[in-house]
């Protein structure tokens, strides 16, 4: 009972985000902009564009960690499980999202506005429900029976799930790389300080609304206050009336969701996937999520973005081989000076 | 064993018949059998391990007996899980308060009224609890984290009545607070009974659960091995020796 749970906390979430977004451009305008001659610049050798298309890559990259790291950070807080399929949940979405795509008949990029509209709310609806519910799936089955149990029982399981998702993926749909036609047209919009890509433009956008979205649902709903009070303290929880199964069961289907969104967005922007994604990928979300401080939301989703950073920046100088180098020496780095991740869980937030 | 003097033929709110309840492989209670009757203040004393707070959470549906029956307000209980039996009128404050730390008051208070719909009565409930500890209306913005122990003892017993109980059950409420707190906090505990909340009250401070009970159990070991009105325990040399420290 003296052991502090980490809790969902306090959820500043879109607020952490947008910080970081603003910080973030402001850090590369600076840098590319009024940086000394021969740094970024001649390193890359294409100027100051080029830099700049770096950086919302980043950017865009990050808001594809945050949403996956979102998942890790949500299932560790209520339950303190490390959830290794969480990854391939995300690996599925952007299966689904590729069945949801080319079933419609889509080749490329689509014209019509309509059409793509109704295109991308099929892929994203279907793909969040569907991980949504293998999320459910996986609790039920795989961790619920071990919620009691010691605790590498359900680390292992996990590890478990994660490879027979993998394995269903590869043997009944494809083992190699499958191509995601892109239904975004890819143009360039100028925004007066900067231009930035309608892919990116969008899917950062997209992340951004789906992390506000689950701030507000995890701060002003009866649903969202469930959560909070099963995650610092079950007993306490149940003696309130909160059906814990229930809560727990929901919030796999949100975290498995948005990384379904994240499946989708896999698709969008890099316009492919593997059944192997998941663990490469998810591996750097988890980073995120430790990273951030694992049980915080906000912490996950600025840990995405600094790993978004942390990569891109390792491509710009021309060590994008050594990346992952990179992104775990960091992640070594944080968490010996800073056990508990940047955003860190006061301790003893039970009385 | 236990009829009550004051309840003629009347049935028990809760009656709790036999109950054997397991930790692994702990007997942890062993054949508990008690009464509380309708607008009572039963406490249940004894020593540290004795099993009270055990008996607590096996009524509140916390954990089940292996064995025994446990009647609430007509049914059978025995195997409601906790977040069930809240909505049939159950309230348990527990014991360390556990409240919800990073939640304000008023959160916390919400919590308590989570199988509750808003409405008027919510509202006069919320009004309830902030006029028996004007101290949460104070805190109601603070971080339930940031109270001081007397503080959050009040917060965990509003936060029970606003599940609107009809039987509370108290688990040690006295528990590491000044005299002066323990005073004010029994107060509140007879002023809540007066207003018609059945109590069921785990106390090591038996001298103060016996000045506001009406009946007592005695536990030790897992057994009831003693019970009667609050007045004959605090005569019982036996009870005096053991808890009393006479």
């Amino acid at each position: 009972m003296s052991r502090p749970r980490p809790s969902l906390g306090r959820w500043r979430l879109p607020v952490g985000a947008v910080i970081a977004l603003v910080v973030a451009f402001l850090i590369i305008l600076f840098g590319t902009l009024i940086g000394p001659e021969g740094t970024i610049q001649m390193t890359l050798g294409r100027g100051v564009q080029l830099a700049e298309t770096q950086y919302i890559n980043a950017l865009t990259v990050g808001a594809l960690y945050a949403l996956v790291a979102l998942g890790y950070t949500m299932v560790y807080g209520i339950i303190e499980l490390i959830n290794f399929a969480h990854g391939d949940v995300w690996m599925v979405g952007s299966f689904a999202s590729w069945w949801v795509i080319t079933s419609l008949g889509v080749s490329g990029p689509i014209t019509d506005p309509v059409w793509l509209v109704i295109v991308l709310i099929l892929a994203f609806s279907i793909s969040m429900v569907a991980t949504g519910v293998l999320g459910v799936i996986i609790e039920r089955f795989a961790y619920r029976p071990l919620r009691n149990a010691p605790r590498l029982a359900p680390l292992i399981t996990a590890i478990g799930v994660s490879y027979i998702l993998e394995n269903l993926i590869e043997n009944l749909i494809s083992d190699s790389i499958v191509t995601i036609p892109r239904p975004i047209p890819n143009t360039e919009l100028n925004l007066g300080l900067f231009s930035i890509g309608s892919v990116n433009l969008f899917v950062i956008i997209m992340a951004v609304a789906l992390m506000a979205a689950l701030h507000l649902f995890i701060n002003r709903t009866r649903l969202g206050r469930a959560m909070r009070s099963t995650a610092a303290d079950r007993d306490a929880a149940q003696l309130m009336g909160v059906n814990i199964n229930q809560t727990i069961a929901v919030t796999f289907f949100i975290g498995s969701a948005l990384a379904g969104a994240a499946g989708v967005v896999q698709g969008l922007y890099l316009g492919y996937s593997q059944f192997q994604i998941g663990f490469y990928g998810g591996l750097r979300a988890f980073t995120a999520a430790v990273l951030g401080g694992i049980g915080n939301t906000t912490g996950a989703a600025i840990g995405g973005f600094v790993i978004g950073f942390l990569e891109v920046t390792c491509n710009v100088f021309g060590y994008g081989k050594w990346s992952e180098a990179f992104v775990f020496a960091t992640l070594v780095l944080v968490l010996v000076f800073r056990p508990t991740g940047i955003l860190g869980q006061q301790q003893g937030d039970r009385a | 064993m236990t009829a009550s003097p004051t309840s003629g033929g009347v049935r028990p709110l809760l009656r709790i018949h036999d109950i054997h309840t397991y930790y692994g492989h702990i007997h942890a209670l062993q054949g508990i059998s008690l009464d509380v009757y309708a607008g009572e203040i039963v406490t249940l004393l004894g020593a540290n391990g004795a099993g009270k707070t055990t008996t607590l959470r096996t009524i509140s549906g916390l954990i089940h007996p292996s064995a025994g029956k446990i009647e609430f307000d007509g049914a059978d209980v025995t195997h409601v899980d906790a977040h069930m039996l809240v909505r049939h009128g159950l309230g348990h404050a527990p014991e360390g308060r556990r409240i919800f730390g990073r939640m304000t008051v008023r959160e916390n208070l919400q919590m308590g009224a989570y199988t509750r719909h808003a409405g008027a009565e919510l509202d006069a409930d919320f009004e309830r609890v902030y006029e028996l500890f004007p101290r949460l209306r104070e805190r109601r913005s603070q971080a339930g984290g940031t109270l001081s122990g007397g503080e959050q003892q009040m917060l965990a017993i509003g936060r029970a009545l606003m599940t609107q109980p009809k039987v509370l059950l108290l688990d040690e409420p006295s528990m590491g607070l000044s005299p002066i707190l323990v005073e004010q906090i029994f107060g509140v505990i007879e002023s809540i009974n007066k207003q018609g909340t059945t109590i069921l009250l785990v106390e090591q401070n038996a001298l103060m659960a016996l000045g506001v009970a009406q009946r007592g159990y005695v536990l030790q070991t897992g057994r009831i091995v003693q019970s009667g009105p609050a007045q004959d325990l605090l005569n019982d040399p036996e009870v005096q020796k053991a808890y009393l420290g006479g």
